[in-house]
C-alpha cells in the first residue's frame, strides 16, 4: 500500500475515519481505511466502478455501520455515538443520491420545503421563499410545481441538490453527482459546488469517478481500488496524476495513456 | 429623513441610516441563521416607499457576525423590491459570498401567490374530475379486457409470449403460498356456518342436517367467495403493487420497446395462475369447511362421524361442485385483470403505487360480490 501523503493529525478535521472496515456479511468491501476531511475541504472519494465508494459514503453519513473502526464528525464519535445523537449530528448533512432519491408522491417544492418545514422555525411564506431562492440557485426557477415524474433527469438532480442544501448544511455529500448529466449541466454542477463551498465555506465530499470533475474541483482525494480492498493513494488529485508511484492511480486518472 | 430604523433580535439585527438625501445606508449585524428565522420586507419596503427622493442603496456589513441562506434570502427579495422601484442598490459593501450568492441566482423571485403551493381542489373541481375520468376511463377498461381476451386466445392457440418460469412462480404464489391462510379462513367459516345452522336446525331435532348445510353452502358458495376475497387481498394487492412499481421505473415502457406487450407479457400469466388456482384453492377450501362442520356435529351436537360422512354423501352432487368451481373461475379472471388493468394504469410515484394497489383490492372484491350474487340468480332460475 502507498500513499502519497498521509494527512496529519490535525485536530480541526471535519470529519476523521479510523480503520474503517466496511463489509456486507463476511464479505470485506473494503478495510484499513484512515483519512481525514478538513473544514472547508472539497474531497474526492473516486476508484473504479464496484470498489466500493458508495458503500463508504453510506458508512460516512451513517446509513450503515462499519464493521470495525470509526468515523469521527467533529470529533465526536459518530459511527457509535447514541441514537439521539447520531441524529443530532446527521442534520449538519446534506445528501445527494445518485438518482436524486426525490419524493416521487410530491412537487419539487414540496420537496424541498420538507427539512425547513420539519427542523426550522420558519413560517410558512418564510420557507417559499428559501425554496424559490434554493431552485433559482440551481436554476430550476418555475419547477416549482411540477412532479419529479415530470422533469428531466436531469432537472431531478438539481432539484435534489436544492432539497440537500436547503438547511445550509455543514457537510454536503454528492453520490456520483454528474452521471447521466451532459457535459455543460456537469460543469455548471461543478461550478455550483465550487460556489457553495467558496461562499458558504461547506466541506464537499463527492463520490466519482468522473475525470473532469474530479481535476475541476478536487483539493484532496483518496483511491479506493477493488482488488487491494482498501485505499492506495490519496491526497491532491492534479498532484496524484503525475506524481503518484503507484500505477493503476496513474493509469486511472490518465484514462489509461500512460 | 431624520429618522432612522433600527430593528433587533436576540440574532439578526439590521438598521437603515441616511447618508445623503439621496443615498440609505443598510447596516446588517448579528448572525443571520435560518434557525432563527427570516425578516420581513414589507414594513422594510413601505419605510422606502416613504422617501420618495431615494437614489440609491448601499450596504455595511461590517458588525454582520455569521449568515446563510436566511441573509442571501432577505436580501434577494429586499433588492428586488427596491430595484422594481428604480433604485439603485450598491452590493459591493456585502461580503463576498453574499454576493456572488445572490447574482448565481439570476431570476427574479416569484412572489404574491400566497399559499397556493398548499391549495387544494375546490369540490366542483374534484367531481368534475372524477367524473372525466370516469368517462374516459372506462372505454380504456373495456380495451384493457378486449386486449386480456385476444392475448389469452392466442396464448392458447400456442403463441406463448412470456417466460414459462414465470408463470410456475406465479403458481406457486398464488396457490401452494395461499394455503394456510386460506385453511384458517375456510375452517373458521366452516365452523361458523355450522354452529349458526345448528342452533336452528336443533329447534326442530334435525341436527343431522348440519352436513347438508355446511356442505351445499361450502360447495356452491362459500367456499369460492372466501377464497376470492382472500385472494383478492392477498396476491391481487401483489400484482398491482409489482405492476405499478414497474410502471414507475419504466419496466412497462422498456418491454414496449422490445415489442413485448405488457399484456402477453405480465397480465397472461398471471390470469392463467388465478384461473388455475382459485378452483383448486376453492376445492380445499370447500374440503376445509366441510371438515370444520363435522368437528362441530361431533363435538357439540352429538352426531357420530360416519353419520356426518353418509348424509354429506347423499346431498352432494357434482352439480354444486361444479357450481361452485364455475364461480371460482370468473373470480379468477375478475382479481387478475382488475388488479394488473390497476397496476398498468398506475401513475409515477410512490403514492401512486399505494392508490393502484387499494384500487385493486376494491375493484376486485366489488367484481367478485357483483358477479357472486348474479350467478346465484342465474343458476337458481335455470335450476342447477
Amino acid at each position: 500500500m502507498q500513499q502519497v501523503a498521509i494527512a496529519p493529525q490535525v485536530n480541526n478535521a471535519h470529519i476523521e475515519v479510523c480503520d474503517l472496515t466496511a463489509a456486507y456479511g463476511d464479505y470485506i468491501v473494503q478495510q484499513y481505511l484512515n483519512f481525514s476531511i478538513q473544514r472547508g475541504d472539497i474531497f474526492i472519494i473516486m476508484g473504479g466502478s464496484g470498489c466500493g465508494k458508495s458503500t463508504i459514503l453510506r458508512h460516512l453519513i451513517g446509513l450503515q455501520e462499519p464493521a470495525k473502526g470509526e468515523v469521527f464528525i467533529n470529533q465526536v464519535n459518530f459511527s457509535h455515538a447514541p441514537h439521539n445523537q447520531q441524529e443530532q449530528i446527521k442534520r449538519s448533512f446534506g445528501v445527494l443520491f445518485q438518482s436524486g432519491a426525490l419524493f416521487s408522491a410530491m412537487t419539487v417544492a414540496e420537496n424541498i420545503a420538507l427539512p425547513l418545514s420539519e427542523y426550522s422555525i420558519l413560517s410558512k411564506s418564510d420557507i417559499r421563499d428559501v425554496v424559490d431562492y434554493k431552485l433559482a440557485l440551481v436554476g430550476l426557477a418555475g419547477c416549482a410545481d411540477l412532479y419529479p415524474a415530470e422533469i428531466s433527469g436531469g432537472m431531478r438532480k438539481r432539484a435534489a441538490l436544492a432539497r440537500a442544501m436547503a438547511l445550509d448544511p455543514e457537510i454536503l455529500f454528492f453520490d456520483e453527482p454528474s452521471a447521466g448529466l451532459d457535459p455543460v449541466s456537469s460543469r455548471r454542477l461543478d461550478e455550483l459546488i465550487l460556489e457553495l463551498n467558496a461562499s458558504l465555506g461547506t466541506t464537499i465530499v463527492v463520490v466519482t469517478h468522473e475525470l473532469a470533475s474530479i481535476f475541476a474541483i478536487g483539493n484532496n482525494s483518496i483511491f479506493l481500488d477493488a482488488e487491494a480492498k482498501t485505499m492506495i493513494a490519496s491526497g491532491n488529485p492534479r498532484q496524484l496524476k503525475n506524481e503518484c508511484p503507484d500505477e493503476r492511480v496513474r493509469a486511472f486518472l490518465n484514462r489509461g495513456e500512460l | 429623513m431624520e429618522t432612522t430604523t433600527a430593528v433587533n433580535t436576540s440574532a439578526w439585527s439590521y438598521e437603515l441610516l441616511p447618508q445623503e438625501p439621496d443615498t440609505l445606508q443598510m447596516r446588517l449585524a448579528g448572525d443571520w441563521r435560518l434557525q432563527s428565522g427570516i425578516p420581513h420586507v414589507e414594513t422594510l419596503v413601505s419605510q422606502i416607499d416613504s422617501s420618495p427622493k431615494l437614489q440609491s442603496l448601499n450596504f455595511d456589513s461590517q458588525q454582520l457576525n455569521s449568515w446563510d441562506t436566511a441573509l442571501v434570502v432577505f436580501l434577494r427579495n429586499f433588492i428586488h423590491n427596491i430595484q422594481a422601484r428604480g433604485i439603485h442598490a450598491d452590493l459591493s459593501g456585502l461580503p463576498a459570498g453574499v454576493q456572488r450568492l445572490l447574482n448565481l441566482a439570476e431570476t427574479a423571485p416569484s412572489r404574491g401567490r400566497d399559499d397556493e403551493m398548499f391549495e387544494k381542489d375546490s369540490l366542483l373541481n374534484h367531481v368534475g374530475e372524477t367524473t372525466l375520468e370516469f368517462w374516459y376511463g372506462a372505454p380504456k377498461a373495456l380495451n384493457f379486457i378486449g386486449d386480456c381476451g385476444i392475448a389469452l386466445f392466442n396464448t392458447l392457440r400456442g403463441r406463448v409470449r412470456f417466460r414459462r418460469v414465470d408463470l410456475g412462480l406465479l403458481l406457486q404464489g398464488a396457490g401452494p403460498q395461499a394455503l394456510p391462510i386460506v385453511s384458517l379462513i375456510s375452517f373458521l367459516v366452516g365452523l361458523i356456518l355450522a354452529y349458526m345452522g345448528a342452533a336452528q336446525l336443533a329447534m326442530f331435532g334435525a341436527q343431522i342436517y348440519i352436513a347438508d348445510l355446511v356442505g351445499i353452502g361450502m360447495v356452491r358458495e362459500i367456499g369460492a367467495l372466501m377464497t376470492g376475497v382472500i385472494i383478492a387481498g392477498r396476491t391481487g394487492a401483489a400484482y398491482a403493487a409489482e405492476i405499478g412499481t414497474m410502471q414507475v421505473n419504466e419496466e412497462i415502457d422498456a418491454l414496449k420497446t422490445f415489442g413485448i406487450s405488457p399484456i402477453d407479457f405480465l397480465v397472461v400469466p398471471r390470469l392463467l395462475a388465478l384461473v388455475l388456482m382459485i378452483p383448486l384453492l376453492t376445492l380445499y377450501a370447500d374440503l376445509v369447511g366441510i371438515l370444520a362442520g363435522l368437528a362441530v356435529a361431533v363435538t357439540i351436537f352429538d352426531i357420530s362421524a360416519f353419520e356426518y360422512y353418509v348424509q354429506t354423501l347423499r346431498t352432494m352432487e357434482m352439480s354444486h361442485v361444479l357450481v361452485g368451481l364455475s364461480k371460482a373461475v370468473v373470480y379468477g379472471i375478475c382479481i387478475a385483470i382488475a388488479s394488473c388493468l390497476r397496476g398498468i394504469q398506475c401513475g409515477r410515484s410512490s403514492a401512486a403505487v399505494g392508490q393502484a394497489t387499494t384500487s385493486a383490492v376494491v375493484t376486485s372484491i366489488v367484481f367478485i360480490v357483483i358477479t357472486a350474487s348474479i350467478m346465484t340468480i342465474i343458476y337458481q332460475k335455470l335450476g342447477i
